[in-house]
């Protein structure tokens, strides 16, 4: 339990400017030891900036920072962690070649006569390991492990450096929900050894089961400061949005007409030539949206990527309204009405050196009214760029502004305004709201729902069961690259779990691993 | 003239950022700046800083670096922009910057031949190779077909020399997207092969080597149908020719492919991010090929207009000597990769040679060590480009812009960006 002496963090009055932009306003934070403290706010709320000052990244213009009450000068990365501040950050920073011990050790390597002691290194890392219950390999490689290791890989680093502070950003965006349920295993422990710990998310749901106690950010300030017994999502929600929220989309049952898609027999190997979906069948009509629900790495990716035109299936049909696109490319897709928001928006979804004109005509380019002849029409792709940006009320830019000036969730915006403009029969929603905030969750998920009831086939792939039960009119479980059951929208957590993991899942088991 | 300069300036800054994750903020507003203000006042301040650290290194020499660079200047031939240059310096003065500009005319082209595959997200090391075959077809044209209609003949040399190029570069393009080799392997290995493909056509007994000096190993004359014509200066004297013009038009050219065309827009998403062209229903390998064949012909139209406006002929000496393909490089990074950037920065590099060659040479000045200085300005010039964080922190107040440059989201696969290398 926190005890009466001064916080083991403490910021004070941070400021922060960007140019005219406060990202941080006189924000007031403190962490004792043995909690763990929230930080909770959308996407350009002012969480991470205000991460990066504490870690050294961003000098403030403003304000001052504390450890066990002493003041504290932080300028560089070196600094947070001479002072006790770990940071897991949300895009990982390991060496992919190197072995957990080798990542865990680097820059503070243990060394017998100027040379390298490995042995010491993985026996440290097993010590600390084995103290907080984060079960990793200390021999195997970074590529080889799975996302939710690579986290605990992260979180051993700042341990090995001895951090008493440790800051998680965004930790949770990344993982399986079972990979969540180890996450909060291992916080609690790390509490109990007397571990302040920042935990950084826009999702409330988690926010509600791990912290102590929630700040909540707002345009660079903080809105209040609650603990966590009497909070509700609602009420989060509305610190957060500064408004009343929806937090379940509101939908009519849905009234299905003809098939749109229609997937025989599906075959598809990944790169390394597995067969990740092994004789899929599914159907999704016009009008209603199927959601295809599944622990990662299940075959989600291939499949869509086969019904996208991305990849060749090794056999089997994808039939967009009558006719067989399998193989044929993203351009035969397309074409016959494929419109696909895609999973990482980074990687596919935006080009983040494009202005938003070009950004919205990447999938159209072709078309008539984009181009003619091998020439662009520039001035149509403008024009086009400025009605959707306010029909998908896009902020922080106009046609010309570049993508990567922009928001993640208006980044997503632009993506979700460039599918659905192309009028599809099919949208296929790959995680069409990953790591977006809830006000721009509410937006996504709202306008899924008007283009079923549009008559469109919506075809959602995501992981999380929340958005699943929210938008699905079906549920479809896919296991091993097949679907293993269809559930009803209002099917239980536990029902589709035990579908998930191939129905074999026991009480004991999910307490073991 | 409208396109170069929307080129050259690029936009304006992007708007207010809104995005607070550090891993966005920098890069995206070092982008917008690039291509804002920045990517005119980076290369700029770049030279200067060269010319600054040149001039120490004179200093450091024991000369004057002002009487230096004065020396230069007057040898590059730009004080004949000057009124009150009069008399016998004028007419020198005219002389100085004709050659300035006929040093400029492949270096632009062979600057646009590696800044379009740049943009492309490729590196086009094989500019000198493709520079050589394009060579070795137009003196090949040139001196053949004597009686063939000027303008005919001209063209046909230009065309064939083009193709001949593009042909040498869509090897490397092929190779790319069939087996994924890396084309920096293998446009150097292609540079290899093309100069000694030139050695064997002219050198003594080479099938191409001119038969009326069976003694040295050089290719025939163009025939003086096939030469390009002089608009300034006197022909026998090296005057200016119209090779200039066709530089620029191609800039031009470059510059509507890029920014209007489909073709420049799936090369330029290919560039940024080939995941999202995929995605894009674009044919990423396609792409490769024709951006190459595109690269190819810049360079080998490159060489023709060296061989018909003033070379005339080819030794073999001269093609393994030639540095135009490498300096083409440093023209592309120095410009930006766009055209108006690309057109100053060989502008710039060709007044350099000419201001530094021997005959230019005030005798005061120690006429090797301004040599080197042309070496070293360049190089000193690559280095500051290719590490433009460094200008930029210097020009930001020495602000830390290049801290969270490395926060690469790790899984994040297979995206370039074209020019920031």
């Amino acid at each position: 339990m926190p005890d009466a002496g001064p916080p083991a963090l403490e910021l004070k009055g941070i400021t922060k400017k960007f140019g005219s932009v406060v990202a941080n306003d006189r924000v007031d934070f403190d962490v004792v030891a043995g909690e763990v403290h929230a930080l909770l706010g959308e996407n350009g709320a002012g969480k991470s900036t205000l991460m990066s000052v504490l870690y050294g990244l961003y000098k403030p213009d403003d304000g001052e920072i504390l450890v066990d009450g002493r003041p504290v000068e932080i300028s560089s990365p070196a600094a947070a962690i001479g002072v006790g501040i770990g940071m897991v950050h949300q895009h990982f920073m390991l060496v992919r070649v190197m072995t957990v011990a080798e990542n865990i050790v680097l820059g503070q390597e243990p060394s017998r006569w100027g040379r390298l002691d490995l042995k010491a290194a993985r026996s440290r890392v097993r010590e600390l390991s084995d103290r907080y219950g984060l079960a990793v390999d200390p021999d195997a490689r970074i590529e080889d492990i799975t996302v939710g290791a690579e986290q605990r890989v992260e979180i051993l680093k700042a341990l090995y450096r001895n951090a008493r502070i440790l800051v998680l950003d965004e930790p949770t965006a990344v993982l399986t929900a079972q990979e969540v349920r180890e996450l909060t295993r291992v916080l609690n422990r790390l509490k109990r050894d007397g571990t302040a710990i920042v935990f950084i998310s826009h999702k409330l749901g988690e926010v509600l089961e791990v912290a102590d106690r929630i700040t909540v950010l707002r345009r660079g300030k903080r809105v209040d400061t609650v603990p966590r017994a009497g909070a509700t999502e609602l009420s989060l929600a509305r610190l957060v949005v500064g408004r009343d929220v929806m937090l379940a989309a509101r939908k009519s049952p849905s009234k299905p007409a003809g098939p749109l898609l229609e997937v025989h027999d599906l075959h598809v190997r990944d790169e390394r030539q597995l067969e990740k979906v092994s004789g899929l069948s599914l159907t999704v009509r016009a009008g209603e949206i199927v959601a295809i629900a599944g622990v990662d790495g299940n075959g989600q990716q291939e499949l869509v990527d086969a019904i996208t035109g991305l990849r060749a299936p090794q056999s089997g049909a994808v039939v967009i309204d009558g006719e067989d696109i399998a193989g044929r490319g993203v351009r035969a897709a397309t074409a016959a009405g494929v419109a696909h928001i895609a999973e990482d928006r980074h990687l596919r979804g935006v080009v983040l050196p494009f202005t938003l004109a070009e950004n919205l005509a990447l999938r159209q380019y072709r078309s008539p009214q984009y181009s003619g002849h091998g020439w662009l029409r520039r001035g149509y792709m403008k024009e086009r760029a400025e009605q959707l940006l306010s029909e998908f009320d896009v902020r922080g830019g106009g046609p010309d502004s570049y993508a990567a000036a922009l928001s993640g969730g208006n980044q997503q915006k632009i993506a979700v305004a460039r599918e659905i403009a192309s009028n599809p029969k099919v949208l296929v929603a790959h995680q069409p709201t990953r790591g977006l905030d809830v006000g721009a969750i509410e937006f996504v998920h709202g306008r899924l729902i008007e283009e079923r009831d549009k008559g469109r086939a919506v075809l959602l792939v995501s992981l999380e069961y929340e958005e699943v039960k929210a938008l699905a009119d079906r549920i479809l479980v896919i296991y091993e690259g097949k679907i293993v059951g269809e559930f009803p929208p209002d099917a239980s957590e536990e029902q589709l779990g035990m579908a998930m993991t191939g129905g074999q899942v026991t009480q004991s088991e999910a307490a073991a691993s | 003239m409208s396109l170069l300069e929307d080129e050259l300036e690029g936009h304006p800054l992007a708007g207010e950022e809104e995005s607070d994750e550090p891993a966005l903020r920098s890069p995206a507003r070092l982008t917008a700046f690039r291509r804002g203000f920045g990517g005119f006042l980076v290369p700029v301040l770049t030279t200067l800083i060269a010319f600054l650290a040149g001039g120490l290194i004179v200093l450091a020499t024991g000369h004057n670096p002002l009487s230096t660079y004065t020396s230069i200047f007057d040898g590059t031939g730009l004080n004949w922009l000057f009124p009150w240059v009069s008399g016998a310096d004028r007419a020198t003065a005219a002389g100085n910057l004709q050659q300035t500009l006929i040093q400029a005319t492949p270096l632009i082209l062979v600057g646009l031949a590696v800044a379009f595959a740049f943009r492309a997200g490729m590196f086009n090391i094989g500019g000198q190779g493709q520079y050589t075959v394009g060579g070795i077809v137009a003196v090949w044209i040139g001196s053949s077909f004597a009686g063939m209609p000027p303008v005919l003949h001209v063209t046909f040399a230009i065309v064939a020399a083009g193709l001949a190029g593009a042909g040498w570069a869509g090897i490397a393009g092929v190779v790319k997207a069939t087996t994924g080799a890396n084309e920096v392997i293998s446009t150097i290995m292609l540079n290899w092969i093309a100069i000694w493909l030139g050695v064997y056509c002219f050198q003594l007994g080479g099938p191409l080597q001119n038969p009326k000096m069976p003694s040295t190993p050089v290719s025939s004359n163009v025939v003086p149908g096939a030469k390009l014509p002089v608009f300034w200066g006197s022909a026998a004297l090296q005057g200016l020719d119209v090779g200039i013009f066709i530089s620029l038009a191609l800039a031009i050219v470059f510059a509507v492919l890029i920014k209007r065309t489909r073709f420049g827009y799936e090369a330029r998403t290919v560039g940024f991010n080939p995941e999202a062209a995929r995605y894009g229903g674009i044919n990423v390998g396609r792409t490769w090929i024709r951006v190459m064949l595109v690269c190819g012909a810049f360079a080998g139209v490159a060489a023709s207009l060296d061989i018909l406006g003033w070379k005339f002929s080819l030794f073999t000496n001269d093609i393994q000597a030639s540095q135009v393909g490498f300096y083409g490089i440093a023209v592309a990074l120095l410009g930006r990769n766009t055209a108006g950037g690309t057109v100053a920065a060989g502008v710039l590099f060709g007044a350099l040679l000419t201001g530094t060659s021997d005959r230019n040479i005030n005798l005061s000045i120690d006429p090797t060590l301004v040599q080197y200085l042309t070496f070293m300005l360049e190089g000193i010039i690559i280095l500051l480009v290719s590490t433009d964080v460094i200008t930029l922190r210097l020009l930001k107040g020495g602000r830390r812009i290049g801290v969270t440059l490395k926060r690469r989201p790790a899984k994040e696969t297979g995206t370039s960006e074209g020019g920031a290398s």
